[in-house]
């Protein structure tokens, strides 16, 4: 316990001035602006370590820190869902620029038209890489933008009952579930090479690429969807809509995403952003926030929030979400990389993590013992291998090397869907920040279970 | 737009793009190129934009200076705490041994992340007085969210499914209304007294076999510390609901009340607001949840424990785990990690003795605005404030001049406006927090601008309503965009 006088350096009056400040109001101590609290409950023990200085603070997380090991220590192949990539200088030298870092939600717009144009130039890539008409200014994270996707999917079709791929991610079905919980809303996992779709389902759920990594048709999803007046509703990557037709392409209703691989660091899962676009007719059902281009009182172009009766400060228990604080920060993390990685850059880093990928894979396959089972079909960055023993043994010796593998999906929730005979799957993915002697440190350590 | 100075940023991106410009190169391909899929799965239409390096950073500086932020203006909006954001928390996010960890790495490669998240479980239940925490929701109402879902999930655990309807007063913020929306209540509304207090008599009629529970702000939105609160709590508990306790104004009772003491059963806190990590211009958030025993088994997943006996912290290390009876996930991973490393360094770099001079500052700090302005500015709840003061405008408006008029005239002097027009219970309502971390200059230079625009507001009331006049934009037709919705660039225009 601290007991000598302690002036932060955060607080800038001084035990003087706060004692000059108190005479205007009479007062002699700042306790006596507290007596409201009844007195049993005032002041009570507080049980926390002392002040620490910048210096000691940064020591003490250096430490924490450094029993870590992250990703960029050495080889690294775990993706399912947060991804590894490159993020260029300019990105964090921008966002945290003061004027952007420390601003509050931009209710007034006019001295806000910085964070508003940068919104509206996140709607507008976003978008366009979703090849969809709108998209609002960002949610959570990837999971609760799809369990958004699905309530909203359930108000435009005022039905309660959806169709989720059992190739969606088990970390998002989860999510899902609790946001759905009270709703009364029935989940139901179909098998996506047959995905059950009845009159009375209000959406079918897909990912792209799925959670094992594989590129399902979308369009047949979304005929099959539309054929019993449902939604369809996907979530995808926006670094593989680099290089592959996004689902605006094959007619999706509802597109959401992880945000993430655009610039923002793997952070041990958050901050993150959640991306939300939709068909242009279902915009009264969106959640969060829009911003919408107009004109001043003297006729000069400018940004506000808009739509806001959508939303809980407006329309408080109708609103079509409680979405309140969410991003923001992160989308402008991610529109200054995709204005940075432009046209060109982002469809060759999403090349990049193609042709390595199948690189990977293929070597892999030729390993006695192991198999790429979804093989047959397309993927992009991510592939499961059956492995010839446990994933996590396989993993544990990899880690000796300083080589981090893949996610071992033998075990639940990741196994739920998988066929009896892949009981030894391991989920790799590879990314364009694996070099080519990254790749083949790999496959020569998987290749000691060979 | 902005003249003068900065650069121009009336061009958007697309509109700047020029093909064949580049912002990044990328390495070469060192792998054997592979067989692309079917031509049927690749794009031909990707509309980014062709910008250089310079061309990025020119433009995205010149939009940052179109705001207001903390760094460059003071900023006493209500309800938001928009204190200073120290830069070493930032700092400290940004380690890799932090940024560039993986959600999914097995724990034993991240186990100075998993200390971190223990201790600062400890630290949050120490400051609330709560036995429970989970940092797993993303803000502050996705923390409501976890909060009310608990709520539910103990009345059907306990049979009680009746119990359908939620109780928040008509101060509230318009988040708990939809939380509570999004977790199948009922919500009605609960009426305050004369001296801003939750009103007993209502709680009374509204206090039966049907009430799940109620949400409090505490202090409430007016800024007070509602002096009923132990009475509040007494009577919804004896009629077997829950008392929910919106964190919100949290600033103001650092170190003076424990919200576990005065009887919520479950609160979530914003560390974007109390614990100084940056809003971003609209996050990220984050909006732990505390709660008493009873609902602990209830918390989102997941939460942290140690490996030692009774999952407490010891030298075997710590694991994530999931609650008993857990309302499920609620979101990707474990909570927005770099948000929470930034509140850790916030209070150890304060510690015990510094946490409460936060409070006290803060109050003080609003106190002071409210008897230098009390006399030109009408004050309809006259109490010593806590965190915040709620003036209303209702004198200007005599003249013709709102409590908008004023607010954005403000923004002329270089001071961000305070929240306006809430709570809804006052008229013209002016909301101000001036947080602890402006000194008493700052604050004699807000008085006297309030006390210049209450003196325009005599002489030049249409040069006030048509405030702002130096800012890069004017007031904005805001019908306009909503009637006719410009979300997106279009080549067209």
């Amino acid at each position: 316990m601290t007991t000598a006088h302690f002036q932060s350096h955060y607080i800038p009056n001084t035990e003087e001035e706060q004692t000059e400040m108190l005479a205007t109001l009479g007062l002699s101590s700042i306790d006596q602006l507290f007596h409201d609290i009844p007195e049993e409950f005032r002041n009570p023990p507080l049980d926390l370590p002392a002040p620490l200085s910048e210096l000691e603070i940064q020591k003490e997380l250096g430490a924490l820190a450094g029993r870590n090991r992250p990703l960029g220590s050495g080889p690294s192949f775990l993706g399912a869902g947060a991804y590894h990539h490159f993020i260029p200088s300019i990105v964090k030298a921008l966002m945290t620029r003061g004027e952007f870092l420390t601003a509050y939600t931009p209710y007034q717009p006019e001295v806000s038209q910085g964070t508003l144009q940068v919104i509206y130039e996140f709607q507008t890539l976003i978008s366009s890489l979703f090849g969809m008409e709108v998209a609002n200014a960002g949610m959570y994270d990837g999971a609760t933008s799809l369990a958004e996707g699905v309530l909203m999917a359930c108000r435009v079709t005022r039905r309660d009952r959806v169709a989720v791929s059992d190739t969606v991610s088990p970390i998002y079905l989860q999510v899902i579930r609790t946001y759905c919980q009270a709703h009364g809303i029935r989940i139901e996992v179909v098998r996506h090479w047959e995905p059950e779709v009845a009159d009375d389902t209000a959406c079918l759920v897909v990912q792209y690429p799925n959670f094992y990594g594989g590129l399902e048709d979308l369009g047949e999803f979304c005929q099959l969807a539309h054929g019993h007046g449902a939604l369809l509703v996907v979530s995808a990557d926006p670094m593989a809509c680099g290089m592959l037709n996004p689902p605006g392409h094959y007619n999706a209703d509802i597109v959401t995403g992880e945000g993430q691989p655009l610039g923002i660091p793997v952070s041990y899962g958050g901050p993150y952003l959640g991306l939300f676009t939709c068909k242009e007719q279902y915009i009264r059902q969106m959640p969060s926030r829009l911003v919408g281009r107009t004109l001043d009182s003297q006729g000069r172009d400018g940004y506000v929030l808009t739509l806001q009766t959508r939303e809980q400060h407006i329309r408080r228990e109708r609103a079509t979400s409680n979405i309140c604080t969410n991003e923001a920060l992160y989308a402008l993390a991610s529109t200054i990389y995709l204005a940075a990685m432009g046209k060109q850059g982002l469809r060759q880093v999403a090349e990049l993590c193609y042709h390595k990928a199948h690189y990977a894979a293929s070597r892999i396959e030729e390993l006695p013992g192991y198999a790429l089972p979804f093989k047959r079909g397309p993927f992009y960055q991510e592939f499961v291998v059956q492995c010839p023993a446990g994933p996590a043994e396989i993993n544990r010796r990899l880690m000796e090397s300083n080589i981090l593998g893949g996610l071992d999906i033998s075990i639940p929730p990741y196994s739920d869907p998988l066929p009896p005979d892949l009981d030894q799957g391991m989920l790799l993915c590879v990314t364009e920040m694996n070099s080519k002697d990254d790749i083949d440190a790999l496959v020569e350590g998987l290749a000691e279970f060979s | 737009m902005l003249k003068g100075g900065s650069r121009d940023t009336s061009k958007l991106l697309m509109e700047r793009s020029v093909p064949g410009r580049v912002g990044v190169v990328t390495p070469e391909l060192d792998v054997p190129v592979q067989p692309l899929p079917d031509g049927e799965l690749l794009r031909d239409n990707l509309d980014l934009p062709e910008v250089s390096e310079p061309g990025v950073v020119q433009y995205f500086t010149a939009l940052s200076q179109l705001n207001f932020s903390i760094d460059t203006q003071f900023y006493p909006l209500g309800s938001c705490t928009m204190k200073y954001n120290p830069k070493v928390n930032d700092e400290m996010a940004f380690l890799p041994g932090f940024a560039a960890i993986h959600p999914l790495q097995p724990p034993e490669q991240s186990q100075g992340a998993l200390e971190l998240l223990y201790r600062l479980q400890d630290f949050l239940g120490e400051i609330t007085g709560m036995a429970g925490v989970s940092l797993a929701t993303l803000a502050g109402a996705h923390g409501e969210l976890a909060g009310v879902l608990m709520m539910r999930a103990h009345h059907q655990a306990n049979g009680d499914a009746g119990r359908t309807k939620m109780a928040i007063p008509d101060s509230a913020h318009g988040t708990n209304p939809a939380s509570a929306a999004m977790a199948g209540f009922d919500v009605v509304t609960l009426a305050s007294d004369a001296e801003g207090n939750v009103d007993l008599e209502a709680l009374h009629e509204l206090a039966g076999p049907d009430l799940a529970g109620v949400m409090i702000t505490l202090p409430s939105t007016l800024g007070l510390f509602d002096q009923n609160i132990v009475e509040v709590c007494r009577i919804v508990h004896e009629a077997g609901g829950l008392v929910y306790g919106d964190g919100a104004n949290m600033n103001a009772l650092l170190g003076r009340a424990k919200l576990g003491d005065l009887g919520f059963d479950v609160i979530h806190l914003n560390l974007h607001k109390t614990f100084s990590t940056p809003h971003g211009g609209g996050g990220p958030g984050a909006g732990p949840v505390c709660c008493a025993p009873i609902l602990a088994p209830y918390l989102a997943a997941p939460i942290v424990t140690g490996n030692g006996a009774n999952g407490s912290g010891t030298d075997s290390g710590y694991s994530l785990s999931i609650p008993e009876k857990s309302i499920g996930k609620i979101g990707g991973y474990h909570g927005n990690f770099g948000v929470l490393v930034r509140a850790y360094t916030y209070i150890r770099t304060l510690g015990d003795a510094g946490i409460k001079s936060i409070s006290g500052n803060a109050v003080l700090n609003a106190n002071y605005l409210l008897q230098a302005l009390r006399d030109i500015y009408y004050l309809p709840y006259d109490r010593t404030c806590m965190h915040e003061v709620v003036f209303s405008a209702d004198w200007q408006r005599l003249r013709g001049v709102s409590g908008l008029d004023v607010a954005k005239r403000l923004l002329d002097y270089g001071f961000h406006a305070p929240t306006m027009y809430f709570p809804l219970i006052v008229h013209e309502a002016l909301m101000i927090e001036p947080t602890e971390s402006e000194n008493r200059d700052t604050l004699d230079a807000f008085i006297q601008a309030l006390r210049d625009i209450n003196r325009e507001s005599e002489e030049e009331p249409d040069m006030v309503h048509h405030a702002p006049h130096t800012t890069p934009v004017s007031r904005l037709d805001e019908a306009n965009a909503a009637r006719h919705p410009n979300l997106r660039w279009r080549p067209s225009e």
